[in-house]
C-alpha cells in the first residue's frame, strides 16, 4: 500500500481532514478538559453523521420488516436492505450480491464458516493453517472446530518485524491443510499480509482461503475477486459502520455447498414437520430478522468511505503513518513492536519499563485515546516476548496534530515515572 | 500533572512499582495461588509461609502494571506476621477503599501505607488491577488451587 499511496500521492487531492473531522460529531468533544484525541479506531472507528442519519430515517421513515410484508413499508425496508448489500458487492468486489451474507460481525462471520464449511470439511487428521499473528476471534473457532473433529491447528511464524514468513507458511501447506484463515492486516501490529501471495500458495494446493478484513477494510480498497480469496469477513463498527453488523463474503460454489448455520425464518423456502427446504443464497444463512438498520447504516458508511476514496485515505495515513514513526523514534525508551515494510496506520509501542496499562491511564487524563493490552492476540504477545503493548490507531480522521498530542502525552508518562 | 493522577501515582506507588518488595519466593512457602487480570495481562503468584494461623513470609511474583505490582508490594509489607483472621480483615477494608474511595466507611487515614492506593477509586478502569494481588491473597488463604481472575 505504501509505495502505491506514495505514488499516486502526486495526482490525488489531498484529504480535507479538518471539513471531514465536522463530519463525526464524537471528534468535536472535550474529555477530561481536554481536546478528544481519539487513537483507538482499530478497536472501533468512529462514525460520520451520515450513517448516523440513515439508521435514524430508517427507524424514523420506514421501519418494517424485511422479505415480508406487502405493505410499502417492508417494500422501502427490503429495497433499503438489499441496496445495502449490493453497495458491500461492489466496494469489496464481489462478482455477485448473493455472495454477501450479512451477519454481527467478523467473528460471527468465522464463527459461520467454521462451523458450516467446516464441520463439513474437517475430519480426524486434518489440518487448519491460521498464523501467530491472528486475533482470537480467528484463532478459537478453528481451536473448537479442531477439539470436536480431532483435527490439527497449525500457526504459521513471522520475523521480529512482524512480517509472516512465506516460505515457512508455505510449507505448512500440506495434503491434510483443509483450509487456510488468516488476517488481511494485523490487529495488533498493522501489518499488511502479502495475502494475494499466500492464496496462490494455498489454491495451488487446492486449499481454499479465509481473509479476516476487519482491520483491512478501513484502510484500503479491497477487491476479493483480485485476491481470490474464499471467503472474507468484516465488521460494520471498524469501517465507520453501526456495531451489530457485519459480512462475510463466500464464493457461490463454496457457499452453496455448505449447510446453513442456524435455523429459524427468513432461511427457509418450505417447513413441515418432515422437512424444511432452505431458502436461496444469502437468505439460507440469515435466520430470523436480520439488523436491518445495521445494514443501513453500513452502507451508508461505505457511501461515505467510497467519496472520500482509497487512493486520497491512503496517502493520507501513509503520511501519519511516516510522521508518527519518526516522531514516536525520536522519544528515548520508546520502542516499536511491528515495524513491518507494508503497514496500516497503527503504532504499538513499548515504552521504557512502563507498563502500557499506566501509559493509557496517563494519556487518558491528557485526552488521548489508545488501546493498551494483548489486542486479543496473546499469542502474539508470547511470540513477542510481551505481556502487553500500548497501541495508538489511527483512521483518515486524524490529524498530525494528533500524533503530536500523543508524544507530548508521553512525556507526561516520562514525567510520572521519572 | 492532574490532581487525580497525583493521587493515583504517589511517590509510594511508583517506588514500589519500581523496587517492589518481598519480590520472591519465600524460603518454605506453603501456600500459592496464582491471579490473573485477563484485560491487561497481569499475572501474579503468591507465595506465604504459614505457620499455624500466622503469615510468617510472604513473597510474589509476576508482571504487571504500577498500580497492581504497587499494590502487591504493598500487601506484601503490611500482612508480614499478620494473622489469617487479621489478613482477612484487611482485604476487606482495602477492598471497600478502593472500590467505594469516598463512600466507603473505611477511612484512609487509618490505613497506614495502604492509603496510597485510595486515589484508585477515582480510575474505575483500574481498580481490578490494585484488588488483583489482595484478591489472590484471598485464594492463597482459602487454599483453593484455581487461579483468580478478577474478571
Amino acid at each position: 500500500m505504501m509505495a502505491e499511496a506514495l505514488r499516486e500521492s502526486g495526482r490525488v487531492a489531498a484529504l480535507d481532514v479538518e471539513r471531514i473531522r465536522k463530519d463525526f460529531p464524537v471528534l468535536e468533544q472535550e474529555v477530561r478538559g481536554k481536546p478528544l484525541v481519539y487513537l483507538d479506531s482499530a478497536a472501533t472507528s468512529q462514525k460520520p453523521r451520515a450513517v448516523i442519519d440513515a439508521v435514524a430515517r430508517y427507524y424514523l421513515e420506514d421501519n418494517a420488516n424485511v422479505h415480508r410484508g406487502v405493505h410499502l413499508l417492508s417494500e422501502r425496508a427490503t429495497q433499503a436492505y438489499e441496496g445495502a448489500r449490493e453497495r458491500v458487492q461492489r466496494f469489496i468486489h464481489a462478482a455477485e450480491a448473493h455472495e454477501i451474507v450479512f451477519v454481527r460481525g467478523t467473528t460471527e462471520a468465522i464463527n459461520l464458516v467454521a462451523q458450516t464449511y467446516g464441520r463439513r470439511r474437517v475430519g480426524p487428521g486434518d489440518e487448519i493453517l491460521i498464523t501467530v499473528m491472528e486475533h482470537h476471534s480467528n484463532i478459537v473457532p478453528w481451536q473448537m472446530l479442531c477439539e470436536e473433529k480431532g483435527a490439527v491447528l497449525r500457526v504459521a511464524p513471522m520475523d521480529d518485524e512482524g512480517q509472516l514468513l512465506l516460505d515457512e507458511l508455505e510449507r505448512l501447506i500440506g495434503p491434510r491443510t483443509k483450509l487456510v484463515a488468516l488476517g488481511h492486516v494485523s490487529n495488533a501490529l498493522g501489518t499488511i499480509h502479502p495475502v494475494r501471495r499466500i492464496v496462490e500458495m494455498a489454491h495451488r494446493r487446492k486449499v481454499p482461503v479465509l481473509l479476516d478484513g476487519a482491520q483491512a477494510v478501513p484502510h484500503l480498497a479491497v477487491d476479493v475477486q483480485a485476491l481470490g480469496c474464499d471467503f472474507y469477513a468484516f465488521s460494520g463498527h471498524k469501517l465507520f459502520g453501526p456495531t451489530g453488523i457485519g459480512v462475510l463474503y463466500g464464493r457461490s460454489e463454496l457457499l452453496e455447498e455448505m449447510p446453513p448455520w442456524q435455523g429459524g425464518g427468513d432461511m427457509i423456502s418450505s417447513v413441515t414437520f418432515e422437512k424444511t427446504t432452505w431458502n436461496k443464497l444469502p437468505y439460507k444463512f440469515e435466520a430470523g430478522t436480520p439488523d436491518i438498520a445495521g445494514a443501513i447504516g453500513l452502507g451508508a458508511a461505505i457511501d461515505y468511505v467510497s467519496a472520500l476514496g482509497f487512493p486520497a485515505i491512503a496517502a493520507h495515513e501513509h503520511d501519519l503513518l511516516a510522521y508518527g514513526t519518526e516522531a514516536l523514534r525520536q522519544i528515548p525508551g520508546l520502542r516499536l513492536v511491528g515495524t513491518a515494510k507494508e503497514k496500516a496506520s497503527v503504532f504499538s509501542f513499548l515504552f521504557g519499563e512502563v507498563h502500557p496499562h499506566d501509559i493509557g491511564t496517563i494519556l487518558d487524563r491528557e485526552g488521548v485515546a489508545i488501546r493498551t493490552g494483548h489486542h486479543c492476540a496473546q499469542p502474539l504477545m508470547r511470540r513477542l516476548g510481551v505481556a502487553a503493548t500500548a497501541r495508538a490507531s489511527l483512521a483518515f480522521y486524524n490529524r498530525r496534530e494528533d500524533v503530536d498530542a500523543l508524544v507530548a502525552g508521553l512525556h507526561k508518562v516520562r514525567e510520572v515515572f521519572g | 500533572m492532574s490532581s487525580e493522577l497525583r493521587d493515583l501515582y504517589q511517590e509510594v506507588v511508583i517506588d514500589h512499582s519500581k523496587k517492589p518488595r518481598n519480590f520472591r519466593k519465600p524460603e518454605g512457602a506453603n501456600r500459592s495461588a496464582e491471579g490473573i487480570n485477563p484485560l491487561c495481562g497481569d499475572q501474579i503468584t503468591l507465595y506465604l509461609k504459614l505457620s499455624g494461623d500466622v503469615i510468617e513470609d510472604i513473597g510474589f511474583q509476576g508482571a504487571g502494571c504500577a498500580i497492581s505490582k504497587a499494590s502487591a508490594s504493598l500487601m506484601t509489607a503490611a500482612l508480614k506476621n499478620k494473622t489469617k483472621a487479621e489478613a482477612e480483615a484487611l482485604f476487606e477494608r482495602v477492598h471497600s477503599m478502593i472500590s467505594e474511595g469516598p463512600k466507603s466507611k473505611v477511612d484512609a487515614q487509618e490505613m497506614g501505607k495502604l492509603a496510597v492506593l485510595s486515589g484508585v477509586w477515582e480510575f474505575p478502569s483500574r481498580v481490578k488491577c490494585a484488588t488483583l494481588a489482595w484478591h489472590t491473597l484471598r485464594s492463597a488463604l482459602d487454599g483453593a488451587g484455581a487461579p483468580v481472575s478478577t474478571e
